[in-house]
């Protein structure tokens, strides 16, 4: 299946995956995936539950090696390194390549807090430079202006999408390369994602993003490319407006145009 | 759309809407063979006929307008779906200026017959049917070609529309000529050079609804290509 995805793009690739197979014990998730993510992009996974978008996803920052019996083979390169077999610590990887998740998970702690924690970890700023990074990324998440004025309160005090724009506030923070979400509105209300939407196109001016969506419609709306997973194989990679306009493949065409099943 | 969607109600908006494109098209393609009968029959019922079912043809593009927008605000159609939908709203305007050709075609024979013209006045309007049973057949053919998504019959469409022209030139001669030798047919001559303009023109509304098909069925926008390139993407 592999050799036939075209994966090329013409964009200057952030990440290339070269060979991904992905096991969860026995279990093959990830079959021999090839994929160039482009740089300061935003590309958007789709594809049936279980289909392996999000555990693609999860390789990126090795998110996996949490779990000792899942295991990645294969090349995840970043700046010519190897993710998968990288020597540095993996919360550098982390730090370099950002991750929000389906729900939204603040800290228990203020909302600067929950921004300056992260930061903190990786480097020792004075206090003002601190408020100045918080109030930087607060603003970027499109969160600021809701809550300049109550910093000091708890973060899980705030709405679902809030929480959302929080953990992405969070996630830029510490100005990582890439930023990988999963799922990212899937909790949220048509306003709050249309909020969060309107950032990732925001964020492809600083970042390389890459989506997991259950929402085609979303990703068509916020993607510059995307990937079209099932049961564990890249089937087609491409431009999002040729792949919801004419897809290469009949198994793509019949996904996004509801004929699967 | 030979497959089914997860949404049999989506399925049946589809072909619902398809089959309402039929029956217009249909409709339009009754309008241009009644108008053309009332002009070699001289025949002014036929004429107001066709005018008053011009309403209807009207009435049909903006009804099937209407459901196209509800489909997309409701489904948010993509690929060959999204394409089907397009091709249907360009070519439910085609058809629609079909009906204009042919309400055309019927107030002229209108302005003819109350201006006194009659069979009696020597004109070629057997030459106008012949062209008109091209330009019908052609219509029929593109709208069977939609039917059945069938590119092979559109690209026959797009071949054939040269017989047309071809046609409307050679009588455009023989208006020239009939002009010279009979200076008092020179006003109802100039009247059918519209007719058979008009007839040109359905022809051409057949080629589009052609190339309308081949997008669906192909994602390629072939307007303004050559015949011979549109035969290889049709393929």
């Amino acid at each position: 299946m592999d050799t036939k995805v075209d994966t090329s793009v013409t964009e200057r690739p952030k990440l290339a995956v070269r060979g991904l197979n992905f096991y969860y014990g026995a279990f093959h998730a990830l079959k021999h995936i090839n994929l160039d993510i482009p740089e300061k992009k935003v590309t958007a996974f789709i594809g049936p539950s279980g289909c392996g978008k999000s555990t693609l996803l999860r390789t990126f920052n090795r998110m996996f090696e949490l779990y000792p019996e899942q295991r990645a083979e294969g090349e995840i390169m970043i700046d010519g390194e190897n993710i998968l077999t990288s020597k540095q610590d993996v919360s550098l990887i982390r730090a370099k390549i950002g991750m929000v998740f389906q729900k939204p998970t603040p800290f228990p702690m203020s909302i600067y807090d929950n921004i300056a924690f992260g930061v903190r970890l990786f480097e020792t700023l004075p206090r003002v430079e601190m408020d100045e990074r918080v109030e930087w990324a607060l603003k970027k998440a499109a969160l600021w202006n809701e809550v300049r004025d109550k910093l000091n309160q708890s973060g899980s005090g705030l709405s679902g999408g809030q929480q959302q724009r929080l953990c992405i506030a969070r996630g830029i923070a510490i100005k990582p390369e890439v930023l990988l979400l999963d799922e990212p509105c899937s909790a949220l209300d048509p306003i709050s994602t249309g909020k969060i939407e309107e950032l990732i196109h925001e964020l492809k001016n600083d970042y390389t993003v890459v989506i997991v969506t259950h929402n085609m419609q979303q990703a068509a709306r916020c993607s510059d490319y995307t990937a079209y997973m099932y049961l564990g194989d890249l089937i087609e990679f491409g431009p999002t407006s040729e792949l919801f306009m004419k897809p290469k493949k009949k198994d793509t065409e019949d996904y996004i145009t509801g004929r699967f099943g | 759309m030979t497959e089914k969607h997860l949404s049999t109600q989506f399925d049946t908006e589809l072909s619902g809407i398809s089959t309402r494109v039929l029956e217009m098209g249909g409709l339009v393609e009754s309008q241009v063979a009644q108008s053309v009968y009332a002009l070699t029959n001289f025949s002014s019922d036929v004429a107001a006929d066709v005018l008053r079912n011009e309403e209807r043809v009207n009435a049909m593009e903006i009804e099937i307008d209407r459901d196209l927008s509800t489909i997309i605000a409701r489904r948010q159609p993509t690929a060959r779906d999204l394409r089907l939908l397009i091709a249907i709203s360009k070519t439910i305007a085609n058809l629609e200026r079909v009906g204009d050709e042919a309400a055309r075609i019927a107030r002229t024979v209108q302005r003819l017959i109350n201006t006194g013209v009659s069979s009696r006045l020597r004109l070629p309007v057997n030459d106008l049917a012949y062209e008109s049973e091209l330009a019908i057949a052609q219509l029929r053919k593109a709208l069977d070609a939609f039917a059945r998504l069938d590119t092979a019959k559109a690209v026959e469409v797009l071949k054939q529309d040269d017989q047309i022209d071809q046609e409307f030139d050679g009588l455009m001669r023989k208006l020239i000529t009939y002009m010279m030798e009979d200076p008092r047919t020179i006003s109802s001559s100039i009247d059918l050079v519209f007719v058979a303009k008009a007839i040109e023109r359905v022809g051409d509304h057949a080629k589009n609804l052609a190339e309308q098909t081949i997008y669906i069925v192909r994602g390629t926008d072939v307007r303004h290509n050559s015949v011979e390139s549109i035969e290889s993407i049709a393929r």
